[in-house]
């Protein structure tokens, strides 16, 4: 192998700056969850507790921020679930040039770059004209696709542009239809990518703020439950539930990993059956 | 033209994603800009035509003054993303031979970015506040004797935040743009007498343009439309659009919030369409 360069060490360094800073203030709050019931917000730390998580359970000091969670675990499988199958049926759609395609694509970039508060504002006057209230399985489901469904499509785009189109073809050529290409050809081969664009769809979901601000109605969702505490609570059990809840997208990654890794071990196994006969 | 049967099954797959964006983000923004003309007093809202939003809008100093603060902070983080971004994306592409540690490494990177903004947010205070690890350290190191001011709830927050919070979204478009590069390039160049240097301004710079300019346009609409990293990173000290639009959100005034999103839709449609002169975005898809 060839000697490294001097600038390796150099980037190495500043790599793991760079990784240190993502990560150094998500350990302080980690650390300072575990305050002593005397603590404060900031250091010194007076001794070790779980005191903070303890509160967290208690209903009267923080609210309702199961319900929220309850909520927001809800939304995320809605739009999730929602994601993955408008994604994968538009990627199918772009793969052939209809009219119009040109300006849904424009469209779905847009939806991306647009600054949330617009989306909310506007979702919210729409409601309100309308007469009809906002909450948060309606109009904050619909505010969080026009963030997740940009990430699903684009996702999708990487996906067909990997795609191998003679594996349709095979199946054409032995009499598949339409729907069954798709199905037992085209969906099979592109799972792996679909865990992809479902994590992209429950985590964007479930952090999601400034789509559902104003389209949550009277039933908050976590972030703005957590919002809402960060400007009346003063305690250390705002890091607590910090702690938490990162820890939870953490274990929602993890569980999405496993099955992505899960999925590449099977096929491996089962492997190809190509030359081998039938 | 001839509608054949694909174009049909095309339409009939594009649909749900069509009805999506038309009823949450067509109709919300047609509905923004026509209330942007109406009136309101301080309980309800009037549809009746009227310009005096915008005159409102454009009459006042503090607007002129909010948005300089937004082109501030977009440009400032925009400067520091990219410079921070693309050298973690030169390190992993070509610095990490294997891929599998090419992959560990960008999956450590991105995983912040799957957690919650707000939080991440929060996490700065206990870090830069008066009695935070950043000031008692440089104290106990002796580099100063009194609490540094302006660590929190300051221009040097609300960046160093919006740095932390975006960097990952130049990282991402500029990594993929140079794993594409052939490496063949980079060998030609060296072959020829290239140094490093050379070859990273004169090969790699120029064919990783479009992924820098992918990056570039999300960092600055996402900074552009915060209304949040500000307000609380500033303690509430300072403004930009967004918190000009939540304010007036906060005090029902919607006409008046919807003028000013107009306004800031318009800037940075603007700002796009010139970043998209540099770049055809479908082709790198």
């Amino acid at each position: 192998m060839e000697k490294r360069p001097r600038s390796f060490y150099v980037l190495s360094v500043f790599f793991a700056l760079f990784v240190l800073f993502l990560y150094g203030p998500t350990i302080t709050i980690g650390i300072l969850s575990f305050q002593g019931p005397e603590g404060g917000l900031t250091f010194p730390m007076r001794g070790v507790s779980l005191n903070w998580f303890h509160e967290l359970f208690q209903q009267q000091a923080v609210g309702d921020i199961w319900g929220a969670f309850r909520r927001s675990f809800m939304l995320g499988l809605m739009v999730m679930v929602t994601t993955v199958v408008v994604s994968v049926m538009a990627g199918l759609a772009f793969r052939k040039k209809f009219p119009g395609s040109g300006v849904l694509f424009y469209l779905t970039i847009a939806s991306l770059v647009i600054p949330s508060i617009l989306i909310s504002l506007g979702v919210g006057l729409i409601f309100n004209q309308l007469g009809l209230k906002v909450h948060w399985a309606t109009s904050g489901f619909g505010s969080q696709l026009t963030w997740t469904l940009p990430f699903g499509l684009l996702i999708m785009f990487a996906v067909f542009n990997r795609f191998d189109k003679s594996f349709e073809e095979a199946a054409r050529d032995q009499g598949a239809s339409a729907w069954q290409t798709i199905r037992f050809v085209v969906l099979p081969i592109i799972a792996p990518s679909l865990i992809g664009v479902a994590l992209f769809g429950f985590t964007l979901s479930y952090d999601e703020f400034a789509r559902t601000l104003l389209t949550a109605g009277s039933y908050n969702t976590l972030p703005l439950e957590i919002f809402g505490m960060t400007t009346n609570v003063t305690t250390p059990v705002v890091y607590a539930l910090g702690t938490l809840t990162t820890a939870f997208s953490l274990l929602i990654i993890g569980a999405f990993l496993l099955s992505a890794w899960v999925m590449a071990r099977r096929r491996a196994r089962l492997g190809s059956d190509a030359g081998k006969g039938v | 033209m001839k509608v054949t049967r694909e174009t049909v099954t095309g339409w009939l797959q594009a649909a749900p994603l069509t009805v999506v964006l038309l009823g949450f983000l067509v109709a919300p923004i047609i509905t923004i800009v026509i209330v942007s003309f109406w009136q309101a007093t301080e309980f309800s809202i009037i549809p009746a035509f009227s310009l005096e939003n915008y005159e409102f809008l454009f009459g006042s100093p503090v607007t002129y003054k909010v948005f300089a603060a937004t082109f501030k902070y977009a440009f400032l983080t925009w400067a520091m993303t990219l410079a921070i971004g693309f050298t973690v994306a030169y390190y992993l592409a070509f610095h990490i031979r294997s891929q599998t540690m090419q992959i560990a490494l960008f999956l450590l990177c991105t995983i912040p970015f799957w957690t919650s903004n707000i939080i991440r947010m929060i996490s700065w205070i206990p870090f830069l506040g008066r009695n935070g690890i950043a000031n008692q350290t440089l104290i106990s190191w002796g580099v100063i004797d009194q609490p540094l001011e302006w660590l929190l709830y300051s221009d040097f927050s609300v960046i160093l935040a919006f740095v932390h919070l975006y960097t990952l979204f130049m990282v991402v478009p500029i990594f993929n743009t140079m794993m594409r590069i052939d490496r063949n390039l980079l060998e030609a160049a060296r072959d020829n007498g290239a140094s490093g240097f050379q070859t990273l301004v004169h090969v790699i710079i120029p064919l990783t343009k479009p992924g820098i300019m992918i990056g570039t346009i999300f960092v600055l609409t996402l900074v552009m439309g915060d209304f949040i990293t500000v307000r609380f990173m500033s303690g509430s000290q300072r403004a930009n659009v967004g918190r000009l639009i939540s304010n007036d959100i906060a005090l029902l005034q919607y006409p008046s919030a919807a003028a000013t999103a107009v306004v800031l839709l318009c800037t940075v449609l603007i700002v796009i369409g010139i970043l998209l002169r540099f770049v055809n975005i479908r082709k790198e898809l």
